[in-house]
Formats: C-alpha cells, structure tokens, sequence
C-alpha cells in the first residue's frame, strides 16, 4: 500500500513541475504557432542559471528563481526579435529546422561554457530534507517546494492570461493576428512578450528540477519530449490543459512504482523480473503516439 | 486647416506585381458616409485595406487628418482614429460577444469609457446584449455582424470603413444593419463604405464612387450616380 501511495504522490509531485516545464511550449504555439524545439534548452539554461546563482551568492537555489525568470524572460525576447520574428515570415519547414538549429546552438554553446560534465545542487535548505506524510510516504522536500511554486506560477499565468486586458490582447492575437491588428493590439510586441513569458516559465521550472535533478547540457531533450507528450495530451496551446496532462505525464513516470506494487500484493513472480524502471519514459511516448492518432487535439484542445 | 478628414491621392497597390488599385482618388468629409461601388475584383477590399496599412501602398498618398499614414503600421492607424470592419468580420469565435466587443476598445485606457460605449453598442444592437456571454462562434451570420459593427464603435472612431456589412445576410437582416449604419450617420461619424447592395448604399451614403478594375469611373451624389450611364455599365457590364 505505501509504494502505491508513494507513488501516487511523487507521479503527481513530478507532474506538477513538468506542466510548468510544458506550460511555456504551450503559450507559444498557442500563441504564434510555432513549435519550438528548443525548449528543453532553455529549461537547462533554467537549470545552470539556477545552479550558478546560488553558488555565487550563496544563497539557496529556491532564491533564484526571480535570477531564472528575467534571464528567461530576457532571452525568450531576445530569441524572438533577433530571430523567429524571421522565421515566421517563412514556411512551416523553416519554423521546424529553425528551431531545430537554435536547439543545436544552445546546446553547443552551453557545452563550451559549462562542460559536459554532470552539476548538481548539493546544499540549500531543503537538499537532503524530507517530509514524512504517514503511511510510508516520505517526499523528499525540493520535490514538495518545486511542485508548490509550479502550481503557484500555473495559477499566475492563469490568472495573466484570462484576466487581464493583456491576457485578452494575447488570446486574439492567438486567434486571428490581423483581426487583432485591426483592434490596434501591437501583434509583434505580444509575439515578443509571449516568447519572454513562455521562456521565463521554464527557466523557473528549470532552477525548480536542478534541486533535485543534475544538469549537463545535453538535459535539454528529455524534457522537450516530455512536454511535447503533455502539449499534445493537453491540447496544443491550451493552459489548463498543460497543467492536467502534466499530473498525467508525471504518472505515467511512475508506472514502475505501480507495477512493484502490484508484483507485491499479488505475489507475481514474473512481474518481479522485468526491468520496469529501464524503460519508464516509453509509457510516456506511446501515451504520446496514443494521443496523437485517437485524439489529435488532445483533452482540452481549442485550437486546430 | 484640413477639411477632407481621409483623403486618397493616386493611390496604387499591387499583389505580387499585378497591378490592383490603378490610381485611385477620393475623400471622404467630415461627418459624411460616402460609398463605394463595384463588381466583384473591381479592388474596393484593397482600397479599405491599404488605408489599414494591412496591404502596402506601391504608390500614392493616403492623407488621414493631414497626417501621412500610407507607411505606418495597422495597430498605429487604428489609434489615429479609423477602423475598419473586414468583410471577414474576424471575430475573436471561441470569445464570448462581449469579451470580443470589448477587444474593440483595446487602445481605450479609460475603463468608464469603455463601460459608456459598451452601452452605447448595446443600445445599437439590444440582441448583442442578450447574447454577450454567448462565444461568437454560436451566433448566426446577422448578429456576427452586429459584433463586428459594434466592436468597431467601442473605440469611438472618427472614421468607419465597412467593408460589405451585408455580405451573406437574408434581406430583412440587410435592411436591419443599414439602419444602424445610418443611425451611425446621424450620430455623425464619417463613413467609408464598401457594399454589394448598390441601390440601398447609395441611398443612404452622400456621396459615392464607382470603381471598376482598380480605377474610379464615376463619381458623385449618391441619388444622381444611380441614374449614371457609367454606373450602369460597371454593373450591367454593358
């Protein structure tokens, strides 16, 4: 009973921190379109600017979240100015190898500069904590923290997007960019603000995950897949529906935990042989392929 | 002192070389509604389009309030004063109406402002008050319409390029948006319209043109260019 309540917990804990990393990939194909390969990457850069702050201010890495959010923010604007503002006079395939190539960049970039070495948080206020819930669950404490401020930063662009002048702004330009225009919306600088917000979502995902997760700059992939199978399961550019697929993603993940209890309450001897953990991320994929041939839209899909 | 509120000098804009609009002049005063007729392809979208900015202008000057806007940016010319209803509609369909109503005063600040003139449409269009937390999509064709319209008003503008307001409406609902553009009329908004149902336009407008493969080929009162032989041929195709 305690690993199913365990896992229970850490599946939905978990998922809570990948809606925040998909949160961002949704508003900006929700937004412009535009799929973005590079995701993940500015979830690393989350990750090391995290990491790094904390080190050199010696603080905790749950302080420099407000550090990950404007170096995302700065970068999300900059990446659109400088560059998919040109993409997206081109064709879809431009977007796809676009992005594709800023993923390739990032990467590189980040394995001059840091290393391709493995980095970790080792100290901080809740590094090696836990907390013990009863029952047998005990969840390590920058899991509970990271899952916490990834529903509070859910709620605020929740709350940024349906109710603010802004968030209307956004949303018709979302639907219909020239009949936004034809409103006076500014649609290039909601485009820009879109990829500032998107990015600087993930970024706090990103110095969220390093408390407990080790960065190297090939991190970047796994998490662009995963929120790629939680965009696609929500519903591509829908906001409610990256945080619900995300709790489900984030189960998924958790399967072996499911599996082990089940080969322990009913005793079954060959379920104890196979390797669950090994290929845990697949479950999530063919979720993912699931999804995509029975319901493209996803769950709570609005557009397309 | 600048009499024509929007004035149109020789304006001409291709589509990917072709030429479309072949030198067009016009103007509209203020506190006038002044029509323009054509055949299908005849270049009258382009023409409320390129005072937009949303299709560039290959040459020729558009002059709004004695201001240049021929080179400036949509969102720029709609805060200068001029909106436009496309025959489109573009509406903003998962939105509920007044959610999209109220897109149309996106460059207000002013939150009584916007609350006067919400009211101020609603009094227009009573229907659209009726259906306000309706997404827009689950409107029928007439009242699509009405939101456009009305969204266009919330900003008050001084002037309102419609652009076939009774494209794809049964006949009653036809004569039902006409009155409420001359009702805008009598309010004394400029107007600048672009409609298919000619007899009814200008009847209503002061002023019209006839435009036919990108040029003006007539001109005048609204009453006297329907008797016009020229605007008989634009139409008959005589």
């Amino acid at each position: 009973m305690d690993i199913l309540l365990s896992s229970l917990v850490a599946g939905i804990m978990f998922g809570m921190a990948l809606s925040l990393v998909a949160l961002g990939l949704t508003i900006i194909f929700g937004v412009m379109d535009i799929v973005n390969f590079a995701h993940g990457e500015f979830l690393m850069i989350g990750m090391y600017t995290g990491l790094l702050t904390a080190q050199a201010a010696g603080v905790d890495p749950l302080l420099t979240l407000p550090a990950a959010a404007l170096v995302g923010f700065v970068l999300g604007v900059l990446c659109y100015a400088g560059f998919v503002k040109y993409l997206l006079r081109g064709p879809m395939i431009a977007q796809l190898l676009g992005t594709f190539g800023l993923m390739l960049f990032l990467r590189n970039m980040a394995l001059l500069i840091f290393g391709a070495n493995d980095r970790a948080v080792h100290q901080g206020l809740l590094v090696g904590k836990s907390i013990d819930l009863g029952m047998g669950v005990i969840i390590p404490a920058t899991k509970l923290a990271a899952a916490g401020l990834a529903a509070v930063s859910f709620g605020a662009v929740w709350l940024l997007m349906n109710r603010t002048k802004f968030g209307k702004a956004l949303t018709a330009t979302a639907l219909n960019p020239q009949g936004a225009r034809y409103m006076g919306i500014p649609t290039e600088r909601m485009n820009a603000l879109a990829w500032g917000i998107g990015c600087a979502s993930v970024t706090i995902a990103g110095a969220l995950i390093v408390n407990f997760w080790s960065v190297n700059p090939y991190i970047g992939l796994l998490f662009t897949m995963l929120a790629f199978a939680i965009v696609a399961l929500g519903g591509f550019g829908s906001v409610p529906g990256a945080f619900f697929a995300g709790i489900v993603v984030g189960l998924i993940t958790e399967i072996p935990g499911f599996w082990d209890f089940l080969t322990y309450t009913f005793d079954i001897d060959w379920m104890a042989d196979v390797p669950m953990t090994s290929f845990k991320y697949m479950w999530v994929y063919l979720a993912y392929f699931l999804i995509m041939v029975v319901r493209p839209r996803g769950l709570f899909g609005w557009k397309h | 002192m600048v009499k024509h509120i929007l004035e149109i000098d020789d304006l001409k804009v291709r589509y990917s070389g072709l030429p479309v609009i072949q030198g067009v002049s016009l103007f509209v005063d203020p506190g006038e509604t002044v029509c323009v007729v054509g055949s299908n392809g005849a270049g009258k979208s382009t023409l409320l389009r390129s005072v937009m900015g949303a299709q560039r202008a290959f040459s020729g000057r558009i002059v709004f309030q004695g201001r240049e806007i021929q080179r400036l940016r949509t969102e720029e010319i709609v805060r200068l004063g001029i909106v436009y209803v496309p025959e489109e509609k573009m509406l903003f369909k998962p939105l509920s109406v007044e959610e999209n109503i109220r897109l149309g005063a996106y460059i207000l600040k002013d939150e009584n402002r916007v609350r006067k003139n919400l009211e101020f449409v609603y009094e227009l269009f009573p229907r659209l008050r009726e259906r306000r937390t309706q997404a827009a999509s689950t409107l029928s064709g007439g009242e699509q319409q009405m939101v456009a319209i009305g969204r266009g008003l919330m900003s008050r503008p001084q002037l309102l390029m419609l652009d076939e307001p009774s494209l794809g409406l049964a006949p009653i609902l036809v004569d039902e948006v006409l009155d409420r553009v001359r009702q805008l009329k009598q309010e004394g908004i400029s107007i600048l319209l672009v409609e298919q149902n000619v007899r009814e336009a200008l009847d209503l407008a002061d002023r019209g043109y006839v435009l036919q493969t990108g040029r003006v080929v007539e001109q005048g009162e609204g009453k006297e260019l329907l008797e016009s032989d020229r605007f008989r041929q634009a139409f008959l195709g005589i």
